[in-house]
């Protein structure tokens, strides 16, 4: 086997995808490249200059071929458009079956929450032949999550949510890099997905587990007393939260908005930005009180909170007094 | 050698007289002496050579850094500097290449000093502007220089936020206001050959008879005056967040980094075109000239370049299809790009047509040129991987990009500068250069530049990210082979600056038209006196007729 790679492995779904069309434009480009020069090199040795040589015909140009070569590229062009066009349309819907898991970067690592609550920083482990969606923001810059055997790349945003997703196809251990330049030590912000069979993926769940996401945002809605108002024996002061995930909320001023991740988490950093019709704004903000892992937390709560879910307000958790400490928030290390 | 005098050379210029015994032609390098005399010029042609010696000292810094960063490559850990000198090596090498090199080089040397003479001007139409251009680069290079040696920036030349407006503490604002300077210079000069095309083109000079060199410096101009602004104003947006904690960019104060990509590619991709646009018009020169041909559809390769400036300038967010757009926005910005690469792929064939039943000698001008062919055509097909969608994604922000915008900037705008200034340098400095050693770093280049960026788009394809001062072990032989080739690249980079210095004292002299070259540059002396012609031109005949100047210098 020749000594260096060429071609990156391929272990999802969308890199046949990429890889089709990749090959079909080397195949394209390495055609018309070489005609180029051929074309160049028979022209400068078939005219090459000779004392005796024909004098140069004067021509003006031909408007058929003019023609031929800027529509036949541009038809050839088009139908290029179409075919990357369609991989990237599927590579944003994920199916609605997909295991979520939310990754955060930082200067310069990747944590990663599964929702049975497993933490790992700078792995990924997934199952082999099932979609998982990834839902990621970043703590501090722009980072960009890449990995090469999946041909999959998102970058990863400050203050905002973005997804990706993939369906991995082979077990094995696969690079993840960041792509975009985010400090000193961005090249050493890498990490591994480990893909594994679905018994091997279970096993790892089982040993990791340290309760569901969802149960870590249950117990800080009530520690945070998010509860005193969005419950359901206080309608009049706030919304209640079942069933809002995916819902379209009209607000106030007119407008309406879908309730995703990022209008949950501007709702609880930033309050009066889109306040809910028929609520006043009087809900006090978080920002600095809720970390990016406890945000995700949160989140997780409040999209799987069904009707009748609300937790009432129990003696375990009272108020906190006043002047209390803030809940402490993870030392970067 | 021989003169060629065509009946069809523009009436009323009279050459000068050949130098008699003790009478030496007057010509704009000894028309006046000493400092003042050119760092108070406002001779188009001297401060033409004021760039082009600023602009080479600044392209040998630029690629000392590329050196640099080629030499830490060569293994994937167990490095010669540290990450933060490597951060700093590679944002120095893209700041200075980009906003210190390839925006001004063909526009500040050769447009300054040929565009006039080839629609028959004195002078550019405002030539106090001029100098106070070169004034500004130097202010802002003197700046850059000043930030590089003084400790650094780490931005990277994209300045992305909120990296840079919060968290890099590198000298992040002197390296803002440099690029912003070296930005008012090449408005400047794009100002002054805007106004002097329209306003000082000789008798005759119709826009269908400009030289297919003006037309592409006229629609550069037009790209740089208008897009020039925008990145002042983000980068001065980036110095107010980052001085005055103002929140536009960082959205820990409400701003938004996005935005920031938006207003900085919808300069700099116009500004890949600013960069090319003038290669093609030189390659448009030379090749009629070696083929002795008239160019193959004129108005063709003209309009194309139009096409290019306008539709060049919807096409900025292709640099941001994994930021966070919106599918739809990604699609229009796909199509666009698509529709940029038609105009491109037109002049291709058409340079190609020109040579069909030429009378073709490949001399360093023409390898050039076609050695520009080549590469720019690598770097455009390579284009159409990343603006497609799908394969994009995968191939964005790594080593593919990085060779692809080499090929067309490297192989692609400097290549065409090395055949300017060998096809110019007998006008410019009276001298020829020694062609056999032109030829063969002609062809060093060329080679040097495959072995060095080829590797590079499949290290791309299999993963390995740009701005990366470690990586994976599997990347290593392609990386050595990438070093390798940029050393070849430098020896051909380094011969012809010692050539060309030689050839200033040594050089064979050159006489007015060592090409036989049709344009109004080459009727007249070389080097040109003061005001370029002795009598202003007339023209009767389009810019590249050298099947009827055959014809006349084989009847008489």
């Amino acid at each position: 086997m020749f000594p260096v790679p060429l071609f990156p492995e391929n272990a999802s779904t969308t890199a046949d995808h990429v890889d089709r069309l990749y090959f079909f434009l080397l195949a394209l480009s390495g055609y018309v490249a070489l005609m180029i020069a051929l074309l160049l090199i028979y022209f400068s040795v078939r005219y090459r200059r000779r004392a005796d040589g024909p004098r140069p015909p004067r021509i003006e140009g031909a408007l058929r071929l003019e023609i031929v070569w800027s529509v036949v590229p541009l038809l050839i062009f088009l139908g290029i458009f179409a075919w990357g066009a369609h991989g990237y349309f599927v590579l944003t819907q994920p199916p609605d079956d997909a295991i979520e898991i939310y990754v955060v970067g930082k200067q310069w690592m990747w944590k990663v929450q599964h929702p049975g609550g497993q933490r790992e920083i700078n792995e990924l482990h997934v199952p082999v032949n099932q979609p998982v969606k990834l839902i990621l923001t970043s703590e501090d810059v722009v980072h960009s999550f890449f990995v090469p055997a999946f041909r999959n790349k998102v970058d990863v945003l400050p203050n905002r949510y973005v997804s990706t997703w993939f369906h991995a196809t082979k077990p094995g251990r696969y690079h993840i890099f960041c792509s975009q330049y985010c400090g000193t030590n961005h090249s050493g912000m890498v990490g591994e997905v480990v893909v594994m069979e679905q018994a091997d993926y279970d096993e790892w769940l089982g040993g990791h587990s340290e309760g569901s996401l969802a149960l870590e945002g249950r117990k800080l809605f009530l520690k945070l007393q998010c509860v005193t108002c969005h419950s359901a024996d206080s309608r009049a002061r706030a919304p209640v939260l079942e069933d809002l995930y995916g819902r379209d909320v009209p607000l106030r001023d007119g407008r309406t908005v879908r309730a995703n991740e990022d209008y949950i988490r501007e709702s609880i950093l930033d309050p009066p930005a889109k306040v809910v019709a028929g609520f006043e704004p009087i809900m006090p903000t978080y920002k600095g009180q809720v970390n990016e892992d406890e945000m995700i937390q949160l989140i997780e709560f409040i999209k799987n909170l069904r009707a009748g879910q609300t937790p009432t307000r129990t003696e375990e958790t009272p108020p906190p007094a006043v002047g209390a400490p803030a809940p402490k928030k993870e030392t970067p290390r | 050698m021989s003169i060629i005098t065509s009946p069809f050379r523009p009436q009323g210029i009279a050459l000068a007289p050949a130098p008699g015994p003790g009478r030496r032609p007057v010509h704009y390098l000894n028309a006046a002496y000493g400092v003042r005399s050119w760092l108070l010029t406002t001779d188009h042609k001297r401060i033409a050579l004021l760039y082009l010696v600023s602009l080479t000292l600044m392209f040998i810094i630029g690629g000392l850094a590329a050196t640099l960063i080629r030499l830490d490559l060569l293994t994937p850990s167990n490095k010669m500097m540290h990450a933060d000198t490597y951060n700093k090596m590679f944002s120095a090498h893209g700041i200075i290449m980009i906003f210190f090199f390839l925006v001004a080089a063909i526009p500040a040397v050769f447009g300054n000093f040929f565009l006039p003479m080839m629609i028959g001007a004195r002078d550019l139409a405002f030539p106090r502007l001029n100098l106070a251009s070169w004034y500004v680069y130097v202010a802002g290079a003197v700046m850059i220089l000043w930030v590089i040696f003084g400790g650094g920036v780490d931005t990277g030349w994209t300045f992305y936020t909120p990296y840079s407006s919060k968290s890099s503490h590198t000298q992040v604002l002197p390296t803002l206001v440099a690029a912003v300077l070296a930005g008012f210079s090449s408005v400047f000069t794009a100002l002054n050959l805007i106004v002097t095309t329209h306003r000082l083109r000789a008798p005759g000079m119709t826009w269908f008879r400009l030289p297919l060199f003006v037309w592409s410096m006229y629609a550069t101009s037009f790209i740089v005056l208008l897009a020039t602004p925008v990145l002042a104003m983000a980068l001065i947006l980036v110095g107010v967040e980052r001085a005055c904690g103002v929140g536009i960019f960082d959205p820990a104060l409400g701003g938004d980094p996005v935005l920031f990509q938006h207003l900085f590619w919808f300069y700099s991709h116009p500004a890949v075109y600013i960069m090319v646009l003038p290669a093609m018009g030189v390659v448009s020169e030379i090749i009629p000239c070696f083929a002795r041909k008239n160019v193959f559809g004129y108005g063709f390769i003209a309009f194309s370049s139009i096409g290019i400036a306008v539709v060049g300038f919807l096409v900025w967010a292709h640099h941001m299809f994994v930021a966070g757009i919106s599918v739809y926005a990604a699609l229009i910005f796909s199509l666009l790009s698509y529709l940029v690469a038609v105009p491109s792929a037109i002049k291709v064939f058409n340079w190609t047509a020109t040579l069909y039943r030429g009378s073709v000698s490949l001399q360093t001008p023409m390898l050039c040129c076609l050695g520009f062919i080549g590469l720019f055509t690598m770097g455009g097909l390579t284009g159409l991987f990343l603006a497609a969608l799908a394969v994009d994604v995968h191939v964005h922000d790594t080593y593919f990009v990085i060779a692809h915008f080499h090929f067309i900037m490297v192989g692609g705008t400097v290549m065409a500068y090395m055949g300017a200034l060998h096809y110019w340098w007998p006008k410019m400095t009276g001298r020829m250069y020694p062609e056999g050693l032109g030829r063969i770093a002609a062809v060093i280049i060329f080679v040097g530049f495959i072995l060095t960026f080829l590797p590079q788009f499949v290290l791309g394809y299999l993963g390995m990210p740009r701005r990366y001062h470690f990586y994976a072990p599997e990347f290593q032989v392609l990386n050595v082979l990438s070093t390798a080739g940029a050393s070849i690249l430098a020896v051909g980079y380094a011969l012809p600056l010692t050539y060309l210095l030689w050839s200033l004292r040594w050089g064979e002299k050159a006489g007015p038209n060592p090409w036989n070259a049709t344009g109004l540059e080459w009727q007249t002396p070389s080097p040109p006196p003061p005001h370029n012609f002795a009598e202003t031109p007339v023209v009767t005949c389009g810019p590249y007729e050298y099947t009827l100047q055959e014809e006349a210098a084989s009847v008489g």
